[in-house]
This record gives structure tokens, C-alpha cells and sequence, in this order.
């Protein structure tokens, strides 16, 4: 019991440490980078926490997708940071204002006095033999399978827009024509012709 | 033994730097978009804690939901900004004001 919780405590350290980073941080890659580092992290936490099909899911989403189409579009973009970071030194105040004030709300909201009971029992027991992935698969597929549905959608009209957006159509190229290609027959191409035998000279 | 209010605890220090990181680097739209991956980060946090400690599973079904949102809202994003540069040769905020007249 002990040693999970110095697990969990290590583990939001480099969450947050990484994090602050991802803010922090001179140049886009490194924040990209670190960017993973916090899904990691987090993934851990969700696992110790038993939820292992998303610890699993961000992972493979996050790091395997997102994250390196993050990478790709800083690497791909020859972006002037110098110019980006000009003056935003001076807003450090207002964010480290900011932050704080949402930290001490967001503990006023959550220390034990207002979660009740809730706060510092352990969490419930699972049943023997539990599978989170079985549980939340029985839960998709029935009570949320037209939301599930509407998922799909969705992430079928991201990926068609994704596409559409970056589409675009050079000039002086010289494309295939695939319909011209198709149609053509062999006769269009090859004419055999009969001619009598030449003698050589 | 994890309790509840560590959870939340972290998922708000989370969402704060986040809330920082908008404020910080207010120029660089990529950086920008991350900042909003974290934010969802830390939501995604107090749903599975929520779902964990009362013993609910649709809270993790809300996750899966939020993760398949940010997903789609990431690459439409990322795709907006390489037409973006494309066009202005820059992804400064500031420089986002045409509509202004």
C-alpha cells in the first residue's frame, strides 16, 4: 500500500515537472517531446487507478498519433521563434497570477471537508476476476453504442477535412490520367500491318 | 493508497499550468494547441478518478468519448495551421487580423 503511494507520487512529480516544461520550454520540439512524457506518465497513473484500457488507449492515441503529428507540423514549419517569444517575457506575472488563483480554487473545491466521506477512503474493491476492458466494452457497445456510432462519425469527418484542408492542386505537374489510361484499347496503340518480305540490299 | 483528493489535486495543478501555458507563449498557435491537450488531460484525470472511487464506469466511458473529440479537434486543428502557414508564411496570433477591415 505504502510503496503504490510513493509510485503515485513519483509519477505526478514527473507529470507535473514535464508539464511545466511543455510551457516552459524554448523550442516547439522540446515541448512536443515533453508533450509524451506527460501522456506516459499520466497512462501510469490511469493504470495504477485500474483503468487500464485507457491508460493503454492514450498511449496508443496520443503518443502513437497525435503526438507525432504534433512533431511532424513543428518540424514540417520553418517558424521564426525568436519572433514568437518577443515580448511575452512580461506576461509572466499575470500567468503565474492566474495559475495560482486557479490552484487555490480548485484546492478549496477538493480538499476532504467538501467530498465528503468520499475523500480519503480507499477506493472500492473490484470483484474477482474483474476486466476493465470487458466492463467498458459491455457499457460501449450497449447502452452507448449510437454514441460510439456518432464517434465514428465524427472522427471520419476529421480525417476527410484533414484532408481536404491540405489538399492543394500545383500547377505544372504532369499527372496520370487514369480514366485516359483505362480506355485505351490495344488496337489505338499497335497496328499490324501485312507487307511482303524485303530483300536486303 | 491512492485517495481521491490527491487525484484531483494533481488534475487541477495540471490544468493550471495549462491555463499558465496559454497565457505564456500567446503567440505560437502550436504551442497553444498543446496547451489545450493538457487542459483535456487533466479533465480526462478527474473523470477516471471520479469513475474509479465511485465505482461507475461511465465516467471512463466519457474519457473514451473526450479522447475520440480531441483527437479529431487535433488534426483539423494541425491542418488549419499548415494551410494557415502556407498563406501568411507565419503562425503568430497577432497576425490572424484580416478580418478586422
Amino acid at each position: 500500500m505504502m510503496f503504490e503511494t510513493i509510485l503515485f507520487f513519483a509519477f505526478s512529480a514527473v507529470l507535473v515537472g514535464a508539464a511545466l516544461g511543455v510551457i516552459l520550454s524554448r523550442n516547439p520540439v522540446y515541448s512536443a517531446l515533453l508533450l509524451v512524457l506527460c501522456f506516459f506518465n499520466s497512462a501510469v497513473i490511469w493504470l495504477m487507478l485500474d483503468a487500464e484500457f485507457l491508460g493503454i488507449v492514450l498511449v496508443l492515441v496520443y503518443v502513437g498519433a497525435v503526438m507525432v503529428l504534433f512533431l511532424f507540423v513543428v518540424m514540417m514549419l520553418d517558424v521564426n521563434l525568436e519572433e514568437l517569444r518577443k515580448g511575452l517575457a512580461g506576461y509572466w506575472p499575470l500567468a503565474a497570477a492566474v495559475a495560482g488563483l486557479m490552484v487555490f480554487a480548485i484546492l478549496n473545491v477538493v480538499v476532504a471537508k467538501h467530498l465528503g466521506g468520499l475523500a480519503l477512503r480507499a477506493a472500492p474493491s473490484l470483484p474477482a476476476g474483474y476486466s476493465n476492458t470487458r466492463v467498458l466494452g459491455e457499457a460501449l457497445f450497449t447502452r452507448y453504442a449510437y454514441p460510439a456510432q456518432l464517434a465514428a462519425v465524427i472522427l471520419l469527418v476529421a480525417s476527410i477535412a484533414a484532408i481536404v484542408l491540405t489538399l492543394r492542386h500545383r500547377t505544372g505537374l504532369k499527372p496520370q490520367n487514369v480514366g485516359e489510361q483505362v480506355k485505351v484499347s490495344a488496337k489505338d496503340r499497335v497496328r499490324l500491318v501485312k507487307m511482303a518480305p524485303e530483300k536486303r540490299p | 493508497m491512492i485517495t481521491l483528493t490527491e487525484v484531483l489535486t494533481l488534475s487541477g495543478l495540471l490544468f493550471s499550468i495549462a491555463v499558465a501555458g496559454v497565457f505564456l507563449n500567446r503567440k505560437n498557435v502550436i504551442l497553444l494547441l498543446m496547451c489545450i491537450e493538457l487542459m483535456l488531460l487533466a479533465v480526462n484525470f478527474n473523470f477516471v478518478a471520479f469513475s474509479r472511487f465511485l465505482g461507475d464506469i461511465n465516467g471512463q466511458i466519457f474519457v473514451f468519448f473526450i479522447l475520440t473529440v480531441a483527437a479529431a479537434e487535433a488534426a483539423i486543428g494541425l491542418a488549419i495551421l499548415v494551410v494557415l502557414f502556407r498563406e501568411r508564411r507565419s503562425i503568430d496570433v497577432e497576425d490572424l487580423d484580416s478580418l478586422q477591415g
